[in-house]
C-alpha cells in the first residue's frame, strides 16, 4: 500500500524522494498520527507534499490508492503491517534517481539502512508497547500516540469530530491551487509580479563610498561605514517572439507581459521572427519585409551576459528546423537548428516558452526538436511554466 | 510530550494539528503557507504559549542574509574603538554580535523559532540555512567556537509564495497549507476574539463578509485579519445585525470601507455592483 502510494505520486509528477518516505514511515512509527486514515492522510500530506499546487495531484493519488482499504473497513495497522520486509529494495530498485542511490550509498549502503530502520522500529516498540513487535503482527497497535489499543480502531467506525460524510480527500479542496492553467489577463498580474521578483532576485548590499565619506568626515574621521542594498536592476533581457501564427495573441499577452515589467529589467530588447529564427529578425511588425536586422548583427549586438527568451508555438514542418531553405517566409542558408545553436552559443542562460498546451508537445514533432535543440529548457505559457523558466534563467545553467 | 491542539485564542483545523505535532515530534521545520491573514506568523506564538516554550521571532526582509542568523562580526564598532582607545577592542568576542538562530540555540527551556516570510530575501537565503537547520549547529570563524543547540527548537517558517523554495530546502521540512477558513471555522476564530459575541450579528456579519469575498474583480479579498479588525468596529458602533441587512449597497458602503475595502477601486466597483441589491431580490 505504501508502496503504491509511493509509486502513483511520482508518477503523478509529485516530486517525493526517498528521504521523505522514510520519514514518513519514521513519523507512523512515532505515533506522529493518531489511528485513522484520515490522520494518516494529513500526516502523509504533511511529509510528502510541499507545494500547494501539487495538494491536489496528491488527494487524487490518495483516492485511487485508499479507495480498497476504506471499503474494506480494515483497520490502518493492519496495511501498515502488509509493508514487505523488502519494500525498501523493490522500491530502490524500480525507482531510485542515480542520486539518491549515492545518497543510499553515503549512509552506509542499502542493508545498513534497513538495518537502521528496524532498529528504529524495534526501539519505538519498546518504548511505547512493551516491546511488541511491530512488522508482521497485524493487530496490535505500533503507535506512540495513546498508548496500546487492544483494540484497535476501525476505519469503518470512524466518525470525526465534525460527522463528514465525504472522505477529506475526495473533496478536492485544492483544486484550484493547480497552476497548470494558461497565461491570459485573469493571472496575468500573478505572473506580472513573479515576474519582477525575478528581475529582483540577487540584491545584496554594497559600499555607498559616498555616503561613507560624508558620514565619515561629519563624524570628525571617525569611520562611519554605510551600506545599501544593491540597485537592482541588473538583468538584461533579450526577447525573441514568434508572430504570423495561430498563438499570436498569446504571445501578445506575453511580450506585454515583458513590457509591463520593463522599468524592473536594467534591459529589454525584442526582435520578432516567424516559427524559428533564421538569418533575419524585425523590430516593427508592420514592417518586418522592408526593415529586416541580419541574426548576426543582433547575436554582436548583445554581450553573452543577457538572457534570452524565446516565446513561439515551436509549431511548423520539421524539415524547417532540420533543412537549409525550407523556411516558410524567406529563403534560409541555413537550418533553423543552426540558428538556434547560434543563439544558444551567444546566449547561454536561455529559455523557450511555449503558449501551445502541453498535451500537443509530444505529438508535434517540430516541438520536440526544438525542446532538444533547447536542452529541454522549454516551458508552457503558464504561471508554472514562467516560475520554472525564471528560476532555471536566474541559475543560467540548463534546466533539470 | 504535549500535543498541540490550540488554544484558546487559536483555532487549529486537525490538519494543521497533525502537521505542527508531526513537525514536533520528528524534530522538523515546519513550513507554513497561505493567503495573508490566514494565521500564519501567529501560530509561531500560539505554538509557543501553548507548549509553555520561549518564541524567538526573525522577521525575514528582502535584505536579509542568513549569516544574520547566526551572528554578525561588527568590525566598525571595533574599528571606532581602536581609535578611541577602548580596551574591549583586544577580545574579537565583543564584536560578535548574536543572531535570531545562536540565540533559539541558547534558550532554555527550548524554544520555538519563528522565521516568517522567507520568501522577502534573495532566493539563496534558505540554502545558505539547510546545514544550521539541518545539524543546528554551526562554526563562529572569528571566535573559532562551536555553537550548538542543546535541543533541537521547533522551526517554524512562512512564505507568502512570492518566490519559489528551493528542493533540497523544501525536502527537509514539512509543509502545511492553511486554506482559508470555511464559513464554520471563520465562525470559531471570530468567536475566539470576541467571546460572547451576539450570534446573529456575527451571523450576519459572516453573511456580508463572504458575500464580499465573492466580488469578482476585487483588488483585495478581505482576509481574517480585516474580518476581525471590522467585527471591532461593529462592536464598537454598536451596530444591529438589521443595519448590515440593508438592500441598499450605497448604504452598506460606508459601513465597510476601511476595515473591509481598503480602496478606492474596490469601493467604486462595488458601488457599480449593489450586489446587494441582487441579492435581496
Ligand atoms: N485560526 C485562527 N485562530 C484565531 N485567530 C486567527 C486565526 N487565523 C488568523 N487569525 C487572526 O488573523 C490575524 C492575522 O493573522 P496573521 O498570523 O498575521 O496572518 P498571516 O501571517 O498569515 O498573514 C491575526 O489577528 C490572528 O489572530
Ligand atoms: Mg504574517
Amino acid at each position: 500500500m505504501f508502496l503504491t502510494l509511493f509509486l502513483d505520486l511520482r508518477a503523478a509528477k509529485v516530486p517525493v524522494s526517498l528521504g521523505e518516505y522514510l520519514t514518513l514511515l519514521e513519523a507512523v512509527v512515532r505515533g506522529a498520527a493518531g489511528f485513522s486514515v484520515e490522520d494518516f492522510y494529513y500526516l502523509a500530506r504533511a511529509i510528502l507534499v510541499k507545494d500547494e499546487r501539487n495538494l491536489d495531484k496528491f488527494d487524487r493519488v490518495f483516492a485511487t490508492v485508499f479507495e480498497g482499504v476504506v471499503s474494506q473497513a480494515g483497520s490502518i495497522e493492519e496495511f501498515l503491517a502488509q509493508i514487505p520486509e523488502d519494500w525498501l529494495r523493490a522500491l530502490a530498485e524500480k525507482l531510485l534517481t542515480p542520486a539518491e542511490m549515492a545518497e543510499i550509498q553515503a549512509l552506509g549502503g542499502f542493508d545498513k539502512l534497513m538495518e537502521t530502520l528496524k532498529e528504529r522500529l524495534a526501539e519505538q516498540n519498546e518504548e511505547h508497547h512493551g516491546g511488541n513487535k511491530w512488522i508482521g503482527t497485524g493487530g496490535t497497535s505500533p503507535f506512540g500516540a495513546y498508548g496500546y489499543n487492544p483494540a484497535g480502531i476501525r476505519i469503518g467506525q470512524k466518525t470525526n469530530r465534525h460527522n463528514r460524510a465525504v472522505k477529506v480527500w475526495d473533496r478536492r479542496e485544492f483544486k484550484n491551487l493547480d497552476d497548470g492553467v494558461e497565461l491570459g489577463t485573469r493571472n496575468f498580474r500573478m505572473a506580472l509580479r513573479r515576474l519582477r521578483k525575478f528581475a529582483r532576485d540577487g540584491a545584496a548590499t554594497e559600499l555607498d563610498l559616498d555616503a561613507t565619506i560624508a558620514g565619515t568626515a561629519r563624524s570628525g574621521g571617525m569611520l562611519d561605514v554605510h551600506l545599501r542594498p544593491e540597485r537592482h536592476n541588473k538583468i538584461k533581457v533579450l526577447l525573441l517572439l514568434d508572430v504570423g501564427g495561430s498563438m499570436d495573441s498569446h504571445i501578445q499577452t506575453c511580450e506585454e507581459l515583458f513590457s509591463a515589467a520593463r522599468s524592473e529589467f536594467k534591459h529589454l530588447e525584442h526582435y520578432y521572427f516567424h516559427n524559428c529564427p533564421y538569418g533575419h529578425l524585425w523590430r516593427d511588425n508592420s514592417r518586418r519585409w522592408d526593415d529586416r536586422i541580419a541574426t548576426w548583427d543582433v547575436i554582436h549586438t548583445y554581450p553573452p551576459d543577457w538572457k534570452l527568451v524565446i516565446v513561439g508555438d515551436a509549431s511548423m514542418s520539421p524539415w524547417e528546423i532540420t533543412t537549409p531553405g525550407a523556411a516558410v517566409e524567406e529563403w534560409n542558408e541555413e537550418a533553423g537548428s543552426v540558428w538556434i545553436n547560434r543563439l544558444l552559443t551567444q546566449w547561454p542562460a536561455a529559455a523557450w516558452l511555449n503558449p501551445s498546451p502541453a498535451r500537443q508537445w509530444s505529438w508535434t514533432e517540430s516541438i520536440a526538436m526544438l525542446h532538444q535543440a533547447m536542452g529541454g529548457r522549454m516551458h508552457g505559457l503558464t504561471l508554472e511554466g514562467l516560475d520554472q523558466a525564471m528560476r532555471q534563467l536566474n541559475r543560467g545553467a540548463p534546466g533539470r | 510530550m504535549t500535543k498541540f491542539t490550540g488554544t484558546d485564542s487559536y483555532i487549529a483545523t486537525p490538519d494543521l494539528m497533525i502537521a505542527v505535532n508531526a513537525a514536533l515530534t520528528l524534530e522538523r521545520p515546519l513550513l507554513i503557507k497561505g493567503e495573508p491573514g490566514t494565521g500564519k506568523t501567529v501560530l509561531a506564538q500560539e505554538v509557543a504559549k501553548a507548549l509553555n516554550r520561549p518564541l524567538i521571532s526573525w522577521h525575514v526582509k528582502s535584505t536579509t542574509k542568513a549569516q544574520q542568523g547566526l551572528y554578525e562580526y561588527d568590525a566598525v564598532a571595533r574599528l571606532r574603538d581602536s581609535q578611541l582607545g577602548d580596551p574591549r577592542v583586544h577580545d574579537i568576542g565583543n564584536y560578535i554580535v548574536k543572531g535570531k538562530l545562536w540565540q533559539a540555540f541558547d534558550t532554555d527551556p527550548c524554544p520555538i523559532l519563528l522565521i516568517d516570510e522567507v520568501d522577502k530575501a534573495d532566493i539563496e537565503f534558505p540554502n545558505d540555512l539547510l546545514l544550521e537547520l539541518d545539524r543546528m549547529e554551526f562554526h563562529v570563524y572569528e571566535t573559532r567556537q562551536v555553537v550548538k543547540a542543546a535541543k533541537r527548537p521547533l522551526v517554524i517558517i512562512t512564505s507568502n509564495n512570492e518566490k519559489e523554495l528551493p528542493d533540497a530546502f523544501l525536502r527537509r521540512c514539512f509543509f502545511h497549507y492553511i486554506r482559508f477558513p470555511d464559513r464554520d471555522t471563520m465562525q470559531r476564530i471570530a468567536e475566539v476574539h470576541y467571546p460572547g459575541i451576539k450570534p446573529a450579528l456575527l451571523h450576519q456579519a459572516l453573511t456580508v463578509f463572504f458575500d464580499v469575498r465573492e466580488v469578482p474583480g476585487l483588488k483585495k479579498k478581505p482576509s481574517t485579519s480585516e474580518l476581525l479588525d471590522w467585527i471591532k468596529l461593529l462592536l464598537a458602533e454598536d451596530l444591529s445585525p438589521d443595519e448590515l441587512r440593508d438592500k441598499d449597497a450605497k448604504n452598506l458602503i460606508p459601513k465597510l470601507h476601511g476595515a473591509l475595502l481598503k480602496n478606492e477601486q474596490d469601493i467604486h466597483l462595488f458601488e457599480r455592483l449593489a450586489f446587494m441589491n441582487r441579492r435581496g431580490s
